[in-house]
Protein backbone atom coordinates (compact mmCIF):
# COMPACT_ATOMS: atom_id res chain seq x y z
CA UNK A 1 0.00 0.00 0.00
CA UNK A 2 1.23 3.41 -0.02
CA UNK A 3 3.94 4.44 2.50
CA UNK A 4 2.97 5.50 6.01
CA UNK A 5 4.50 7.75 8.16
CA UNK A 6 4.75 7.33 11.76
CA UNK A 7 1.77 9.72 12.41
CA UNK A 8 -0.41 8.13 10.43
CA UNK A 9 0.47 4.83 11.79
CA UNK A 10 -0.60 6.06 15.14
CA UNK A 11 -3.88 7.72 14.43
CA UNK A 12 -4.92 4.37 12.43
CA UNK A 13 -3.50 2.87 15.61
CA UNK A 14 -6.33 4.14 16.99
CA UNK A 15 -8.95 5.46 14.57
CA UNK A 16 -10.66 1.96 14.72
CA UNK A 17 -12.11 2.42 18.26
CA UNK A 18 -9.07 -0.22 18.95
CA UNK A 19 -9.44 -0.03 22.44
CA UNK A 20 -7.44 -2.85 23.86
CA UNK A 21 -5.45 -1.70 26.68
CA UNK A 22 -6.66 2.03 26.26
CA UNK A 23 -8.81 2.14 29.63
CA UNK A 24 -9.09 4.78 32.59
CA UNK A 25 -8.07 4.69 35.97
CA UNK A 26 -11.45 4.27 36.26
CA UNK A 27 -12.53 1.53 34.41
CA UNK A 28 -8.66 -0.11 35.44
CA UNK A 29 -9.69 0.56 39.59
CA UNK A 30 -13.03 -0.50 39.06
CA UNK A 31 -12.22 -3.46 37.75
CA UNK A 32 -9.71 -4.20 40.04
CA UNK A 33 -12.11 -3.67 43.27
CA UNK A 34 -15.00 -5.70 42.06
CA UNK A 35 -12.29 -9.22 41.39
CA UNK A 36 -11.30 -8.45 44.39
CA UNK A 37 -14.64 -8.90 45.93
CA UNK A 38 -15.55 -11.59 43.61
CA UNK A 39 -12.52 -13.35 44.45
CA UNK A 40 -13.04 -12.91 47.80
CA UNK A 41 -16.58 -14.53 48.49
CA UNK A 42 -15.77 -17.85 47.02
CA UNK A 43 -12.49 -18.40 48.97
CA UNK A 44 -14.84 -17.24 52.10
CA UNK A 45 -17.42 -19.59 50.97
CA UNK A 46 -15.08 -22.51 50.54
CA UNK A 47 -12.47 -22.02 53.60
CA UNK A 48 -15.26 -20.36 56.18
CA UNK A 49 -18.35 -22.77 55.06
CA UNK A 50 -21.14 -20.39 56.14
CA UNK A 51 -23.30 -22.49 53.46
CA UNK A 52 -24.08 -26.48 55.04
CA UNK A 53 -24.57 -27.84 51.49
CA UNK A 54 -21.28 -28.14 49.14
CA UNK A 55 -23.90 -28.33 46.76
CA UNK A 56 -25.45 -24.93 46.55
CA UNK A 57 -21.99 -23.37 47.47
CA UNK A 58 -20.49 -24.74 44.93
CA UNK A 59 -23.11 -23.42 42.02
CA UNK A 60 -22.32 -19.56 44.62
CA UNK A 61 -18.61 -20.18 43.15
CA UNK A 62 -19.27 -21.07 40.02
CA UNK A 63 -21.61 -17.89 39.45
CA UNK A 64 -19.39 -15.48 41.13
CA UNK A 65 -16.25 -16.72 38.42
CA UNK A 66 -18.87 -15.90 35.56
CA UNK A 67 -19.11 -12.53 37.26
CA UNK A 68 -15.72 -12.25 37.70
CA UNK A 69 -15.09 -13.28 34.22
CA UNK A 70 -17.09 -10.66 32.93
CA UNK A 71 -15.76 -8.10 34.58
CA UNK A 72 -12.09 -8.80 33.26
CA UNK A 73 -13.54 -9.08 29.76
CA UNK A 74 -15.05 -5.37 29.77
CA UNK A 75 -12.62 -3.89 32.77
CA UNK A 76 -9.38 -4.99 31.39
CA UNK A 77 -9.75 -6.58 28.08
CA UNK A 78 -11.92 -3.39 27.03
CA UNK A 79 -13.93 -6.25 24.80
CA UNK A 80 -17.67 -3.91 23.59
CA UNK A 81 -19.19 -3.96 20.61
CA UNK A 82 -17.28 -0.83 19.02
CA UNK A 83 -13.83 -2.03 19.23
CA UNK A 84 -12.52 -3.25 15.96
CA UNK A 85 -16.15 -2.94 14.83
CA UNK A 86 -17.59 -5.38 16.82
CA UNK A 87 -15.24 -8.10 15.56
CA UNK A 88 -14.00 -8.85 19.17
CA UNK A 89 -16.97 -9.49 20.91
CA UNK A 90 -18.10 -12.03 18.05
CA UNK A 91 -15.13 -13.87 18.04
CA UNK A 92 -15.47 -13.52 22.13
CA UNK A 93 -18.94 -14.61 22.20
CA UNK A 94 -17.97 -17.51 19.29
CA UNK A 95 -14.96 -18.90 21.38
CA UNK A 96 -17.54 -19.03 24.89
CA UNK A 97 -19.89 -20.90 23.17
CA UNK A 98 -17.79 -23.60 21.72
CA UNK A 99 -15.66 -23.55 25.30
CA UNK A 100 -19.29 -24.08 27.25
CA UNK A 101 -19.95 -27.03 24.43
CA UNK A 102 -16.48 -28.64 24.92
CA UNK A 103 -16.09 -28.22 28.76
CA UNK A 104 -20.14 -28.91 29.84
CA UNK A 105 -20.32 -31.79 27.04
CA UNK A 106 -17.19 -33.28 27.66
CA UNK A 107 -18.36 -33.74 31.24
CA UNK A 108 -22.13 -34.77 30.61
CA UNK A 109 -20.47 -37.25 28.01
CA UNK A 110 -17.92 -38.81 30.48
CA UNK A 111 -20.40 -39.02 33.89
CA UNK A 112 -22.98 -40.79 31.73
CA UNK A 113 -20.09 -43.27 30.31
CA UNK A 114 -19.16 -44.01 33.81
CA UNK A 115 -22.50 -44.50 35.43
CA UNK A 116 -24.66 -46.34 32.45
CA UNK A 117 -21.62 -48.29 30.93
CA UNK A 118 -19.76 -50.07 33.08
CA UNK A 119 -22.59 -51.88 34.94
CA UNK A 120 -23.16 -53.51 31.59
CA UNK A 121 -19.73 -54.07 31.02
CA UNK A 122 -19.88 -55.41 34.18
CA UNK A 123 -22.74 -58.07 33.83
CA UNK A 124 -20.93 -58.68 30.26
CA UNK A 125 -18.05 -60.14 32.21
CA UNK A 126 -20.40 -61.60 34.35
CA UNK A 127 -22.21 -63.38 31.66
CA UNK A 128 -18.84 -64.61 29.75
CA UNK A 129 -17.66 -66.08 32.69
CA UNK B 1 -23.06 5.38 -22.39
CA UNK B 2 -20.03 6.03 -20.38
CA UNK B 3 -20.30 9.79 -20.51
CA UNK B 4 -23.94 9.75 -19.25
CA UNK B 5 -22.80 7.83 -16.20
CA UNK B 6 -19.75 10.45 -15.85
CA UNK B 7 -22.24 12.98 -15.86
CA UNK B 8 -25.14 11.97 -13.67
CA UNK B 9 -22.60 10.84 -11.18
CA UNK B 10 -20.10 13.19 -10.17
CA UNK B 11 -17.46 10.88 -8.39
CA UNK B 12 -17.83 7.31 -10.00
CA UNK B 13 -16.21 4.78 -7.80
CA UNK B 14 -15.79 1.33 -9.74
CA UNK B 15 -14.85 -0.85 -6.80
CA UNK B 16 -16.80 -1.25 -3.00
CA UNK B 17 -17.05 1.45 -0.86
CA UNK B 18 -16.27 0.18 2.48
CA UNK B 19 -17.92 2.62 5.68
CA UNK B 20 -14.96 4.22 6.10
CA UNK B 21 -11.04 4.28 5.13
CA UNK B 22 -9.77 1.02 5.27
CA UNK B 23 -6.53 1.73 3.88
CA UNK B 24 -5.30 0.71 7.06
CA UNK B 25 -1.66 -1.08 7.73
CA UNK B 26 -0.63 -3.14 10.24
CA UNK B 27 -2.20 -1.07 13.75
CA UNK B 28 -5.66 -2.79 13.20
CA UNK B 29 -5.07 -6.05 11.81
CA UNK B 30 -2.60 -7.25 14.53
CA UNK B 31 -4.83 -6.12 16.84
CA UNK B 32 -7.69 -7.98 16.08
CA UNK B 33 -5.10 -10.94 14.74
CA UNK B 34 -4.24 -11.29 18.36
CA UNK B 35 -7.12 -11.46 19.41
CA UNK B 36 -8.15 -14.00 17.59
CA UNK B 37 -4.96 -15.84 18.76
CA UNK B 38 -5.90 -15.42 22.20
CA UNK B 39 -9.76 -16.75 21.40
CA UNK B 40 -7.74 -20.03 19.53
CA UNK B 41 -5.61 -20.30 23.30
CA UNK B 42 -8.91 -20.18 25.23
CA UNK B 43 -9.91 -23.20 23.16
CA UNK B 44 -7.00 -24.91 24.12
CA UNK B 45 -7.37 -24.64 27.34
CA UNK B 46 -10.96 -25.31 26.91
CA UNK B 47 -9.80 -29.09 26.13
CA UNK B 48 -7.45 -28.86 28.59
CA UNK B 49 -10.47 -27.91 31.18
CA UNK B 50 -12.47 -30.60 30.01
CA UNK B 51 -9.77 -33.00 30.70
CA UNK B 52 -9.18 -32.03 34.06
CA UNK B 53 -13.07 -32.52 34.43
CA UNK B 54 -12.86 -35.64 33.29
CA UNK B 55 -10.37 -36.90 35.16
CA UNK B 56 -10.95 -34.68 38.43
CA UNK B 57 -12.49 -37.89 40.58
CA UNK B 58 -10.09 -40.24 39.56
CA UNK B 59 -8.06 -40.81 42.69
CA UNK B 60 -6.67 -44.13 41.81
CA UNK B 61 -6.87 -44.63 45.28
CA UNK B 62 -4.23 -41.94 45.43
CA UNK B 63 -4.56 -38.17 47.60
CA UNK B 64 -7.97 -36.25 46.93
CA UNK B 65 -7.62 -32.01 46.45
CA UNK B 66 -8.97 -31.72 49.73
CA UNK B 67 -6.30 -33.57 51.42
CA UNK B 68 -3.57 -31.39 49.19
CA UNK B 69 -4.88 -28.46 48.56
CA UNK B 70 -3.78 -25.62 50.50
CA UNK B 71 -6.01 -22.82 49.85
CA UNK B 72 -3.80 -19.97 51.73
CA UNK B 73 -1.20 -20.34 49.30
CA UNK B 74 -3.69 -20.19 46.54
CA UNK B 75 -5.20 -17.04 47.59
CA UNK B 76 -2.63 -15.70 48.04
CA UNK B 77 -1.28 -16.57 43.90
CA UNK B 78 -5.11 -15.36 43.00
CA UNK B 79 -3.83 -11.98 44.88
CA UNK B 80 -0.58 -11.60 43.27
CA UNK B 81 -1.77 -12.32 40.02
CA UNK B 82 -5.05 -9.54 40.46
CA UNK B 83 -2.40 -7.05 41.55
CA UNK B 84 -0.52 -8.14 38.54
CA UNK B 85 -3.22 -7.14 36.04
CA UNK B 86 -3.78 -3.73 37.54
CA UNK B 87 -0.05 -2.94 37.81
CA UNK B 88 -0.05 -3.53 33.88
CA UNK B 89 -2.83 -1.45 33.19
CA UNK B 90 -1.02 1.38 35.17
CA UNK B 91 1.92 0.69 32.34
CA UNK B 92 -0.86 1.22 29.65
CA UNK B 93 -1.67 4.22 31.21
CA UNK B 94 1.88 5.46 30.86
CA UNK B 95 2.68 4.09 27.87
CA UNK B 96 -0.40 6.40 26.31
CA UNK B 97 0.62 9.94 26.28
CA UNK B 98 4.47 8.27 25.90
CA UNK B 99 5.82 8.72 29.76
CA UNK B 100 8.68 5.93 29.16
CA UNK B 101 10.16 5.50 32.72
CA UNK B 102 6.70 5.10 33.88
CA UNK B 103 5.96 2.57 31.46
CA UNK B 104 9.45 0.54 32.19
CA UNK B 105 8.63 0.94 35.67
CA UNK B 106 5.40 -0.48 36.18
CA UNK B 107 5.84 -3.29 33.32
CA UNK B 108 9.22 -4.15 36.00
CA UNK B 109 6.66 -4.48 38.93
CA UNK B 110 4.40 -6.59 36.36
CA UNK B 111 7.03 -9.00 35.99
CA UNK B 112 8.15 -9.04 39.06
CA UNK B 113 4.57 -10.05 40.45
CA UNK B 114 4.53 -12.44 37.22
CA UNK B 115 7.99 -14.12 38.65
CA UNK B 116 6.65 -14.75 42.09
CA UNK B 117 2.59 -16.25 41.22
CA UNK B 118 5.44 -18.53 38.85
CA UNK B 119 7.90 -19.19 42.17
CA UNK B 120 4.74 -19.93 44.33
CA UNK B 121 3.18 -22.15 42.03
CA UNK B 122 6.86 -24.39 41.80
CA UNK B 123 6.69 -24.14 45.17
CA UNK B 124 3.17 -25.79 45.80
CA UNK B 125 4.29 -28.23 42.69
CA UNK B 126 7.50 -29.07 44.23
CA UNK B 127 5.88 -29.67 47.51
CA UNK B 128 3.33 -31.89 46.35
CA UNK B 129 5.56 -33.96 44.54
CA UNK B 130 7.83 -34.78 47.73
CA UNK B 131 4.57 -35.50 49.54
CA UNK B 132 4.51 -38.57 46.40
CA UNK B 133 1.79 -36.47 44.63
CA UNK B 134 3.53 -36.54 41.48
CA UNK B 135 1.58 -35.98 37.78
CA UNK B 136 1.92 -40.03 37.38
CA UNK B 137 0.02 -40.81 40.76
CA UNK B 138 -3.27 -40.72 39.20
CA UNK B 139 -5.37 -39.21 36.24
CA UNK B 140 -6.38 -36.66 38.81
CA UNK B 141 -2.98 -35.40 39.27
CA UNK B 142 -1.69 -36.12 36.05
CA UNK B 143 -5.04 -33.66 34.81
CA UNK B 144 -4.09 -30.92 37.58
CA UNK B 145 -0.17 -30.85 36.52
CA UNK B 146 -0.90 -30.46 32.49
CA UNK B 147 -3.91 -27.87 33.57
CA UNK B 148 -2.12 -25.81 35.93
CA UNK B 149 1.78 -25.79 34.06
CA UNK B 150 0.52 -24.82 31.07
CA UNK B 151 -1.24 -22.05 32.96
CA UNK B 152 2.23 -21.36 34.80
CA UNK B 153 3.85 -21.66 30.93
CA UNK B 154 1.83 -19.00 29.40
CA UNK B 155 3.28 -16.39 32.36
CA UNK B 156 6.64 -17.45 31.92
CA UNK B 157 6.19 -17.19 28.56
CA UNK B 158 4.56 -13.59 29.54
CA UNK B 159 7.36 -12.43 31.95
CA UNK B 160 9.99 -13.24 28.88
CA UNK B 161 8.07 -11.09 26.71
CA UNK B 162 7.81 -8.15 29.42
CA UNK B 163 11.51 -8.21 29.53
CA UNK B 164 11.43 -8.29 25.49
CA UNK B 165 9.73 -5.25 25.50
CA UNK B 166 11.24 -3.31 28.52
CA UNK B 167 14.76 -3.97 26.22
CA UNK B 168 12.67 -2.86 22.86
CA UNK B 169 11.37 0.38 24.76
CA UNK B 170 15.10 0.81 25.85
CA UNK B 171 16.21 1.13 22.59
CA UNK B 172 13.53 2.74 20.62
CA UNK B 173 11.49 4.23 23.28
CA UNK B 174 7.58 4.08 22.97
CA UNK B 175 7.79 4.45 19.81
CA UNK B 176 3.92 3.40 17.54
CA UNK B 177 5.40 -0.76 16.58
CA UNK B 178 6.71 -0.68 20.65
CA UNK B 179 2.86 0.56 21.84
CA UNK B 180 1.17 -1.84 19.53
CA UNK B 181 3.05 -4.92 20.66
CA UNK B 182 2.84 -3.58 24.45
CA UNK B 183 -1.14 -3.16 23.67
CA UNK B 184 -0.94 -7.35 22.35
CA UNK B 185 1.07 -8.36 25.61
CA UNK B 186 -1.53 -6.28 27.80
CA UNK B 187 -4.05 -8.20 26.36
CA UNK B 188 -2.15 -11.46 26.69
CA UNK B 189 -1.15 -10.93 30.31
CA UNK B 190 -5.18 -10.46 30.76
CA UNK B 191 -6.56 -13.33 29.04
CA UNK B 192 -3.89 -14.92 31.67
CA UNK B 193 -5.52 -13.81 34.62
CA UNK B 194 -9.27 -14.76 33.05
CA UNK B 195 -7.84 -18.53 32.67
CA UNK B 196 -6.67 -18.24 36.02
CA UNK B 197 -10.16 -17.92 36.99
CA UNK B 198 -11.20 -20.24 35.71
CA UNK B 199 -7.99 -22.45 37.18
CA UNK B 200 -8.94 -21.18 41.15
CA UNK B 201 -12.49 -21.89 41.17
CA UNK B 202 -12.65 -25.31 39.14
CA UNK B 203 -9.30 -26.70 40.46
CA UNK B 204 -8.97 -25.80 43.62
CA UNK B 205 -12.19 -23.93 45.08
CA UNK B 206 -14.52 -26.98 43.11
CA UNK B 207 -11.51 -29.26 44.13
CA UNK B 208 -11.85 -29.29 47.97
CA UNK B 209 -15.85 -28.75 48.24
CA UNK B 210 -16.04 -32.10 46.16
Amino acid sequence: MSIHSEANLDAELHAHGDTHGHGSYRSYLVGFLLSVILTAIPFWLVMAHPIASAGVTAAFVIVFAALQILVHTVCFLHVNSEAEGGWTLMAYIFTAILLIITIAGSLWIMYHLNSNMMPSMAAQAANSL
Amino acid sequence: MATVTEQTLPDPTFHLVEAHGHEHGSGGGTLLGFWIYLMSDALLFAAVFASFGVLSSAYAGGPTPREIFELPLVALNTAILLVSSITFGFAMLAMEPGKVRSTQAWLLVTALLGASFVAVELYEFGSLIAEGATPQRSGFLSGFFTLVGLHGLHVTAGIVWIFVMLAQIGQRGLIVANKRRLMCLGMFWHFLDVVWIGVFTFVYLLGVLR
